[in-house]
């Protein structure tokens, strides 16, 4: 087990040096100047060149390399060129509506998905599943945003029930925090939960004509039995894969859904962040992402050993 | 008991009714978040749309006629060469951090905007001021480097607001200025709240809070209107939904006008189009009423020259570009540009993508083909406005007053034509109203004889609002959202 761990951090470091550099190498590249962009058409040559200046965008890019990853390791994230704030200020704002509304959307989709997913797999081949089947392709055919829109123009537009979008802040008490939250998390997990859902029938109908299955049939347990106690164990590891891929996703790909309900997230600081191009919170936020995403691989990868001790032992 | 209840359900309903009545705050959508808020240090109009008259006042302001009217500065008087303005600020004027507002500041902020490290985004509003003294708290002489009758409009941009010697480095994040409301909170991605100044020098605003609520999806702006989470939109980016807030008592619908000239931008040193015959062409290549209907909405004022219709020097020249195909292809024969090839850039407003695509269908009808780009405002920047890479690209230049950007040469369009220097030179100087609305109307022709760009649209300024609010800017002379004069009608 130890070696199995020691293994996947050095891959988790490895995976953060080269993201580092790729990241860098890439925002580079991107055309454009933050410094003309801020001052607009009418702006004189001198200015623009007196605000690179003083946003320390002169210089080589190796040595702004060297100090945007040092400043990393030491916690330091820069300062944001347009906000003319620390970046790390910037990204702790928007991870307090974006952590909260992935964590609710991937609770959303687990419980939704579990139960339907058992419940097709149980009843393999009749009318339930056949109904299960059918929603869950139109959960991931309906894009998200309109799903979003649709759940707005109901529930907020004509019932009045949610705001339509915003987020008040936690200060403003956790039950305002949570209602503006809870349309987004709804449309973020309707396609989540259907894959979800879809992929643990799968799984689990694909152990249920495994030998063992057969032998606890066999030696008297009850179909319901065998499903719960032998295949649901066997079944998670792709489940567990395809959560922890979700959960990425959730952290990182709900620009749309932050935009239709304009909440301040984390994917909205980027997109605007490349908009205007305030690199130093792109390369920031970017890299903050990119550790999530391997921290939660890794995570995965853990997880994977517990529900399969054979993983641990190979390790 | 049923007394009792009946009293209750009265004192609840009377409770409700004083509640409704002393509405006294607003909350304002708007599409862009500014990136930071000190309006000296930065072009983006958002950071005016909050700040202007709202946190910070220059000098002078704008009215919502576009007027200048006096602001700081109660009065002014110019001397006999026309090169010293000596302006008389009010007194018991404080900072919303209680420092007393005095000449000094005004000294300052005007010095810091000229400095060679200045990164004011219109330094050129400045370029004429020779020297700045405060010979005392309330009195502030300003030399400038050749007579200008314009100054006191220049002194009313968002760019000339004055700070506080004590406080400007924080503008950015932390606003301190003299206006009737003061700064709050700034949620970033999400609102920015400001609050009533109480120790406001002038008429005390009546609303007692007001937050700018930033929503740049048009879905998710026409979802906030109509749910009631925000109370106006004065720059609404839905206008295709606008019949639907007419038809609906809740809400008022509010159209007016900008200072943004939109127009197809031309590479006059770009090969063929260094002819004017082929930039006569493409102007009556253009149908004007078609791109507005077809990208606007229906929005809009046809305009034959880079000028404001609203303003009182204006003149209509929009016979010299009429839409006449027929025209437009013996001008091209003439000038052996049959099968002419264009590149079209198009940046991400509405009004560009939409227009873009009309024009390209219109150029086509007269024989030009397009290949058209479509661009980030970053990219456009760097590779249209200023690497002058580009045959031709709709912007709308919001900039009121800006005719002299064609004095120019080097700007994007390389229109090089040292009459028009000659011109803007003479503007300068003229004080005499009658003289410059001369000078400007020659100068508005000269333009539009020469064919230097496609003369497009005024942008029409199209907002939604709840329909009890009053006192909002119909028009923007300036982008700006002042709310000293917003209230709630009862």
């Amino acid at each position: 087990m130890l070696r199995y761990l020691a293994i996947r951090l050095l891959s988790l470091a490895l995976s953060l040096v080269a993201a580092s550099v790729v990241i860098f190498a890439v925002v580079e590249v991107i055309p454009g100047d933050p410094a003309a962009y801020m001052l607009g058409l009418n702006a004189s040559p001198e200015a623009v060149a007196a605000l690179r200046g003083e946003l320390g965008l002169e210089g080589s890019p190796v040595t702004r390399y060297i100090s945007w990853t040092g400043g990393l390791l030491q916690g330091d994230f820069g300062q944001s060129y347009t906000y003319r704030v620390p970046v790390g200020e910037l990204i702790a704002q928007r991870i307090q509506v974006s952590l909260p509304l992935a964590a609710c959307a991937l609770a959303l989709t687990v419980l939704i998905a579990f139960p339907v997913g058992l419940i097709a797999a149980a009843r393999r081949g009749r009318a339930a599943d056949w109904g299960i089947m059918g929603a869950t392709q139109l959960g991931i055919a309906i894009p998200n945003f309109w799903f979003a829109m649709l759940l707005v123009l109901v529930f907020a537009v004509n019932l009045h029930w949610f705001p339509a979008g915003g987020f008040p802040g936690w200060e403003g008490g956790i039950a305002a925090g949570l209602k503006a939250l809870t349309l987004p998390a709804v449309a973020l997990a309707l396609p989540q939960a259907s894959i979800l859902a879809r992929v643990m029938r799968g799984s689990l109908i694909d152990i249920l004509h495994q030998d063992y299955i057969r032998t606890a049939r066999a030696k008297g347990l009850t179909r319901h039995q065998t499903l719960i106690r032998h295949a649901l164990r066997n079944g998670l590891i792709p489940v567990l894969t395809i959560i922890g891929l979700q959960f990425s996703f959730l952290l990182a790909g709900a620009i749309i859904i932050e935009n239709v309900f304009f909440l301040p997230g984390l994917g909205r600081l980027i997109f605007q962040a490349i908009t205007q191009r305030d690199l130093i919170v792109v390369e920031s936020v970017v890299m903050l992402l990119v550790f999530a995403v391997i921290v939660v691989n890794f995570m995965t990868d853990i997880a994977y050993a517990i529900a399969d001790p054979r993983l641990r032992r190979r390790g | 008991m049923f007394n009792r209840l009946m009293n209750a359900l009265a004192a609840l309903v009377l409770g409700a009714t004083a509640a409704l009545a002393a509405k006294d705050t607003i909350s304002l959508g708007m599409v862009l978040e500014p990136p930071n808020l000190d309006p000296t240090a930065g072009a983006a109009a958002a950071i005016d749309e909050v700040v202007y008259a709202n946190i910070f006042e220059g000098l002078t302001r704008f009215g919502p006629d576009g007027s200048i009217r006096p602001a700081l500065a109660e009065s002014w008087e110019i001397s006999g060469d026309g090169k010293v303005y000596t302006f008389t600020l009010h007194g018991g004027v404080t900072f919303h951090d209680g420092t007393p507002m005095e000449a000094a500041d005004v000294k300052f902020s005007l010095d810091r905007a000229r400095a060679e490290n200045s990164t004011n985004a219109q330094k050129a509003l400045f370029a004429g001021i020779e020297n700045v003294e405060a010979p005392d708290p309330r009195t502030v002489r300003i030399t400038l480097k050749n007579p200008d009758g314009s100054f006191p409009f220049k002194m009313a941009w968002g760019d000339a607001v004055i700070l506080s010697r004590k406080t400007a480095d924080q503008a950015a994040t932390h606003p301190i200025g003299t206006g009737p409301f003061r700064f709050v909170q700034w949620v970033k991605g999400d609102r920015v709240e400001i609050e009533r100044n109480p120790d406001y020098w002038g008429t005390p605003a009546r609303l007692s809070r007001a937050t700018f609520r930033f929503i740049s999806d048009p879905n998710a702006a026409f979802a906030a209107v109509m749910a009631g989470d925000v109370d106006a939109f004065p720059n609404f980016p839905a206008p295709e939904t606008l019949e639907q807030f007419k038809a609906d008592p809740r809400f008022r619908v509010i159209v007016g006008s900008t200072e943004g000239e939109t127009i197809l931008s031309t590479n006059n040193k770009a090969g063929p189009l260094a002819d004017i015959r082929v930039r006569r062409a493409i102007a009556h290549a253009i149908n004007r009423q078609e791109i507005i209907d077809g990208a606007m909405f229906g929005y809009g004022t046809p305009i034959g020259t880079h000028f404001a219709p609203h303003n009182p020097a204006h003149v209509d020249l929009r016979a010299l570009s009429q839409y006449d195909p027929d025209l437009s292809r013996s001008l091209l024969k003439e000038a052996g540009q049959e099968g002419l090839k264009l590149r079209l850039m198009l940046p991400p407003p509405t009004y560009a993508r939409r227009g873009g695509e009309i024009i390209a269908a219109q150029l086509r009808a007269v024989g030009i083909e397009t290949e058209i780009t479509n661009l980030e405002w970053a990219q456009w920047l760097e590779q249209v406005f200023k690497g002058k890479d580009y045959d031709l690209t709709i912007v709308s230049h919001t900039e009121p007053m800006d005719i002299g950007i064609y004095a120019r040469p080097e700007y994007y369009f390389q229109y090089d034509n040292p009459a028009f220097r000659n011109l803007m030179e003479q503007l300068d100087l003229a004080t005499d109203p009658a003289k410059r609305a001369a000078i400007l109307g020659a100068a508005q022709a000269m333009i539009a004889r020469d064919y230097v760009n496609g003369y497009l649209f005024q942008l029409a300024k199209t907002g939604v609002a709840n329909a009890q609010i009053r006192g909002l800017w119909e028009n923007a002379p300036t982008q700006a959202n002042d709310l000293t004069a917003v209230y709630w009608e009862e």
